[in-house]
C-alpha cells in the first residue's frame, strides 16, 4: 500500500539531465501563459516534444493570509478567509466557522446547517463548471467554456440574491449564516438547475463523446492507485482511481448524513476518468441541492448568540476541521491561545499536494502539449497553495 | 535568521543568468552573458503623436475601439474577466478581446493584488507590450492595498510602479463595473490623454527606483524590450 | 481512538494527549520518537496519508510546535503529533521518505519559519517568497504592518477599520478589546 514512497526515494530511473549537451531545452510555462491554471508557473525541461522534467514554482499569489489572520480578531478574520481561494470561497468560510465553533463551543442552529450545506453544494457546482470549461479549453473546445461560464453565471445570480455578492459571499460566519433564503428562491433555483442539466447533457455529447477529446485524454496522466495515499491525493483525483474517498461520507459533517448520495467513482484514473468523475459529481450536487430544498426547515433562527465580538476570547486549544470541496479535502488547522486573536491558522488546500508533488511526479514523460491539460485535469487552484 | 545565508541569496544571481561557456551544435565554444546578450537594454523613448490634430484623433479613435487585453490573471480579479468573454456580458462587441502574448496586446489589466514576485513578471510583461499601451488597475487592492493593507508581500499603490490610466474599485468589481471602466478608458484614449507609455519613458528612472525598492533580487535588465 | 492511544502508549513514550473529538487526538512526543511513531502508524496501524505538517510559534516559551497530522481513511480518524523544538536552533528530522508530500511542507516551513529539515529535497530553494531579506515572516516577532509601512508606499486617506475605535468615536460606545 505505502511501498510507493520508499521505492520512489530509492531509485530514480531517469538519467541525469545535462543542459549544456544541446539536447535539452528549458521552457517556462507561466505565469503569463494562457495554458496555466491561475498565476503559477512550471519550469519544463524538454527533449524534442517530450518533457523530461517539470518543476512547479508558486508564490505569485502569496498574500500572507496566515500572518494577517494572527493580527485580526476572530470576527475580523471572517471577511478575509474567503479570499484564500477565489473560485470556491465558501469552503474557507465553512471550515473557519466550524473550527471556531468547535473551539468556542458554539452550537449552530438547525436551519443554518441546511443553508450552509446548500451554499457549499452551489459552490461545488460553480467550481466544477469552471473546471469543465478549462479542461475543454485546453484541447481547443472553446465552446464548452462558453456554455459552462454561462450557466455558472446563472448560479452566481442565485448566490447574489441569497448573499448579495457574486464571488465572495461572506455569508457563513461563526455561529450560523447571515440570513435565510429570499422569497421565490426555490423556484428560480429549480430553473437554474434544469438549465445546468440541459447544458450538461450538451457537454456530455460534445465533450465526452468527442473523438479528439477521448484520444487526447484516455491513458494520459494516469495516477497509479498505490500513489493515492503516498501523495495524499483526495477528492475526485482519488475517486477517479477507484477509491471511494469522500469526506462527505467518511467524516459526515453538516447535514450530509441525512442526504442520500453515493460517492462517484471512476476506474481508469486518467484525464478522461477524472473529467467524467467531476461531471457525474456535478449531477450528484444538483440532486443534493434538490434534496436540501425539499427538506430544509423554513423557519427558525439562522444565527446563534455570539459573545460580544469585541471581547470575544477563545480558550487555548487546537483543532482540525475538514470538508470535501470540489478538489478534495479542504481543512483548517486552528490554534488558539486564550486571547482575542487566533494563534495560528493553517489552511490545508488540496491543491497543495496535487499541484506540487503530484504534478512534478506526473509531468516527466508527457508530451509538451499535454502539460496544460494535465495541470487542469488535477483541478488545482494556485491561491490555496500559497495563500 | 538575518544572516549571511540570506544576504548571499539577495546578491546571488540565478544559475541560468550567470556567465558561462556554451558549446554550440557545430562544436565551437563561446561565452554567454545572459543579462547583456539575451536582452536589448535600450531605454524607452518618448514618442509624441506623429501627426497633428485630426489625424491623431482618428488614430486615437481607432485605438480606443480595439483594446486587446493581455491574458495574465495576476490576482483574484481574473475570475470576473471570464464572464466578459461570454454572450451575457460580451466585451467583444466593444472591440475588447484577450491575447495570449504581450506582443499582441495593448491593454494590461492588473487584476487584483500584486505580490512582489508577480510585480516583477508584470513589469516584464508590460515592458514587452507595444506602444501605445494602457494599464487598468482592477480592485481595491491595486488602489490602496484593500484587504491586504498590512500584508508584507503585496504592493499597495500600483501607480508607483506602472503608469495607470483607470482604476476600477471594488472587491471584487462586477463585470458591469469592468465594462464601465473600459468605457472610461476609451473616453480617455479618445481625448488623447492616455499617455501611459510616454509617461513611463519620461519618468523611467523614478519608476525603476520604486520598482527596485521592493524587488530585492533584481536580476533582469532595466528595460525588457 | 482510546484503544489506539493505549496501544501506542505501550510501545512509545508519549507526552500529554488531547482528545479533541472522538476521531481526532493530538499527542506530544519527543523528537526521537517521531519518526518511529510515524512509521508505525503508517505501516502497522493503517494511517494512510499525511494531511498537513505545520508549525506554531510559541514565542513566550521559546518553542516552535510542529504538528504532523496523519489520517486513517478506513477508520475515519486522525492523529496529530506535536513536537516542540527550540526556537533559537530550530532543526527537525525530515519525513519525506515516508510521505513524499512532506517535502513541500518542509520547504514552506524552512522559508516561513526558518525551521531546517536536513536532507529534504530542494529545501534551500525559494518556495513562495522571492528575494526575501527579513526574518522568516510567519515568526511571531516579525511585524507585518511595520514591514509593509516601511517597504511599500501607502496611499494617504485610509481610515481605520478597527471596530472598537469606530464604535467609540461614531456610536459613543465605550469599551473594546484595545
Amino acid at each position: 500500500m505505502t511501498a510507493g514512497a520508499d521505492v520512489l526515494a530509492a531509485t530514480d530511473p531517469r538519467p541525469p539531465i545535462d543542459l549544456s549537451s544541446g539536447k535539452y531545452l528549458k521552457l517556462w510555462q507561466g505565469p503569463q501563459h494562457p495554458g496555466i491554471t491561475g498565476n503559477m508557473s512550471i519550469e519544463l525541461t524538454v527533449c524534442g516534444d517530450e518533457v523530461v522534467e517539470g518543476k512547479t514554482h508558486v508564490g505569485y499569489l502569496h498574500r500572507g493570509f496566515e500572518k494577517l489572520m494572527e493580527r485580526r480578531t476572530f470576527i475580523q478574520v471572517f471577511p478575509i478567509v474567503c479570499r484564500v481561494c477565489v473560485p470556491e470561497p465558501d469552503f474557507n468560510e465553512y471550515c473557519y466557522a466550524a473550527a471556531i465553533e468547535e473551539l468556542a463551543g458554539i452550537e449552530v442552529p438547525e436551519r443554518a446547517r441546511w443553508i450552509r450545506t446548500l451554499i457549499l453544494e452551489m459552490g461545488r457546482i460553480n467550481s466544477y463548471l469552471m473546471y469543465l470549461g478549462g479542461q475543454a479549453g485546453a484541447f481547443g473546445l472553446g465552446v464548452i467554456g462558453q456554455w459552462t461560464t454561462h450557466v455558472r453565471d446563472l448560479m452566481l445570480d442565485r448566490f447574489e440574491e441569497m448573499t448579495g455578492a457574486r464571488i465572495y459571499h461572506m455569508f457563513i460566519l461563526p455561529g450560523g449564516v447571515r440570513d435565510g433564503l429570499p422569497d421565490g428562491f426555490d423556484r428560480r433555483m429549480a430553473e437554474t438547475l434544469r438549465e445546468i442539466e440541459r447544458t450538461m447533457a450538451d457537454v456530455e455529447n460534445v465533450m465526452f463523446h468527442n473523438a479528439v477529446f477521448k484520444k487526447r485524454t484516455r491513458g494520459v496522466g494516469v495516477i497509479p492507485v498505490d500513489l493515492v495515499d503516498t501523495y495524499g491525493i483526495t477528492g475526485p483525483n482519488a475517486r477517479a482511481a477507484g477509491l471511494p474517498n469522500d469526506v462527505r461520507k467518511d467524516h459526515p459533517y453538516l447535514v450530509y448524513p441525512e442526504l442520500r448520495f453515493e460517492p462517484v467513482i471512476g476506474h481508469e484514473s486518467d484525464m478522461y476518468a477524472r473529467a467524467d468523475v467531476r461531471r457525474r459529481d456535478l449531477l450528484v450536487s444538483i440532486d443534493l441541492i434538490r434534496q436540501i430544498l425539499a427538506r430544509m426547515p423554513r423557519s427558525g433562527p439562522t444565527m446563534s448568540r455570539l459573545p460580544n465580538v469585541l471581547h470575544w476570547k477563545i480558550p487555548r486549544g487546537e483543532t482540525y476541521v475538514r470538508g470535501e470541496c470540489s478538489r478534495g479535502e479542504y481543512g483548517y488547522y486552528v490554534v488558539t491561545d486564550g486571547s482575542g486573536y487566533p494563534r495560528r491558522i493553517n489552511v490545508r488546500g488540496p491543491s497543495y499536494t496535487h499541484a506540487m508533488a503530484l504534478l512534478e511526479h506526473l509531468i516527466p514523460g508527457t508530451n509538451i502539449s499535454d502539460v496544460a491539460a494535465l495541470m487542469v485535469s488535477l483541478h488545482t487552484y494556485p491561491p490555496e497553495i500559497e495563500r | 535568521m538575518r544572516d549571511e545565508d540570506m544576504n548571499e541569496r539577495r546578491i546571488g544571481v540565478r544559475d541560468e543568468l550567470r556567465k558561462r561557456i556554451v558549446k554550440g551544435p557545430d562544436g565551437i565554444e563561446f561565452e554567454v552573458d545572459p543579462i547583456s546578450d539575451y536582452y536589448c537594454d535600450a531605454r524607452p523613448e518618448v514618442r509624441p503623436g506623429a501627426y497633428a490634430g485630426i489625424v491623431e484623433s482618428l488614430f486615437n479613435w481607432a485605438r480606443s475601439e480595439s483594446l486587446w487585453i493581455l491574458g495574465f490573471g495576476t490576482g483574484c480579479g481574473a475570475i470576473e474577466m471570464r464572464p466578459l468573454m461570454t454572450p451575457r456580458f460580451d466585451a467583444y462587441r466593444y472591440g475588447i478581446q484577450w491575447r495570449p502574448t504581450p506582443r499582441q496586446a495593448n491593454l494590461f489589466v492588473v487584476s487584483g493584488y500584486l505580490s512582489v514576485k508577480t510585480l516583477k513578471r508584470v513589469i516584464r510583461s508590460y515592458e514587452q507590450m507595444q506602444n501605445p499601451k494602457y494599464v487598468v488597475g482592477l480592485g481595491s487592492c491595486t488602489i490602496n492595498g484593500g484587504m491586504y493593507w498590512d500584508s508584507y508581500n503585496t504592493i499597495k499603490k500600483l501607480d508607483q510602479y506602472l503608469p495607470v490610466d483607470v482604476y476600477i474599485a471594488g472587491c471584487m468589481p462586477r463585470p458591469e463595473a469592468l465594462l464601465a471602466g473600459f468605457e472610461e478608458l476609451k473616453r480617455i484614449i479618445r481625448a488623447g490623454k492616455a499617455e501611459g507609455a510616454n509617461l513611463y519613458a519620461e519618468n523611467f528612472d523614478w519608476y525603476k527606483a520604486n520598482q527596485k525598492r521592493v524587488i530585492h533580487d533584481w536580476d533582469m535588465p532595466d528595460y525588457n524590450w | 481512538m482510546r484503544t489506539l492511544l493505549a496501544r501506542l502508549k505501550e510501545r512509545f513514550a508519549l507526552g500529554p494527549i488531547t482528545e479533541q473529538r472522538p476521531d481526532l487526538a493530538f499527542v506530544t512526543v519527543e523528537r526521537e520518537t517521531l519518526r518511529p511513531l510515524l512509521r508505525h502508524l503508517r505501516d502497522a496501524e493503517g494511517f494512510t496519508h499525511l494531511v498537513l505538517l505545520t508549525a506554531v510559534d510559541w514565542i513566550e516559551e521559546g518553542l516552535f510546535q510542529l504538528t504532523w497530522l496523519v489520517h486513517d481513511r478506513r477508520r475515519a480518524r486522525d492523529i496529530g503529533l506535536r513536537v516542540m523544538v527550540a526556537r533559537d536552533a530550530p532543526v527537525m528530522d525530515a519525513v519525506h521518505d515516508l510521505w513524499p508530500t512532506a517535502a513541500t511542507y518542509q520547504r514552506e516551513l524552512k522559508e516561513m519559519f526558518g525551521i531546517d529539515f536536513p536532507g529534504s529535497p530542494r529545501i534551500d530553494e525559494e518556495f513562495i517568497l522571492e528575494g526575501w531579506v527579513d526574518i522568516p515572516p510567519y515568526r511571531r516577532d516579525f511585524d507585518t504592518l511595520k514591514f509593509s509601512e516601511e517597504t511599500f508606499e501607502h496611499r494617504a486617506g485610509r481610515g481605520t477599520t478597527d471596530p472598537a475605535t469606530h464604535m467609540r468615536e461614531h456610536l459613543g460606545i465605550q469599551g473594546g478589546s484595545k
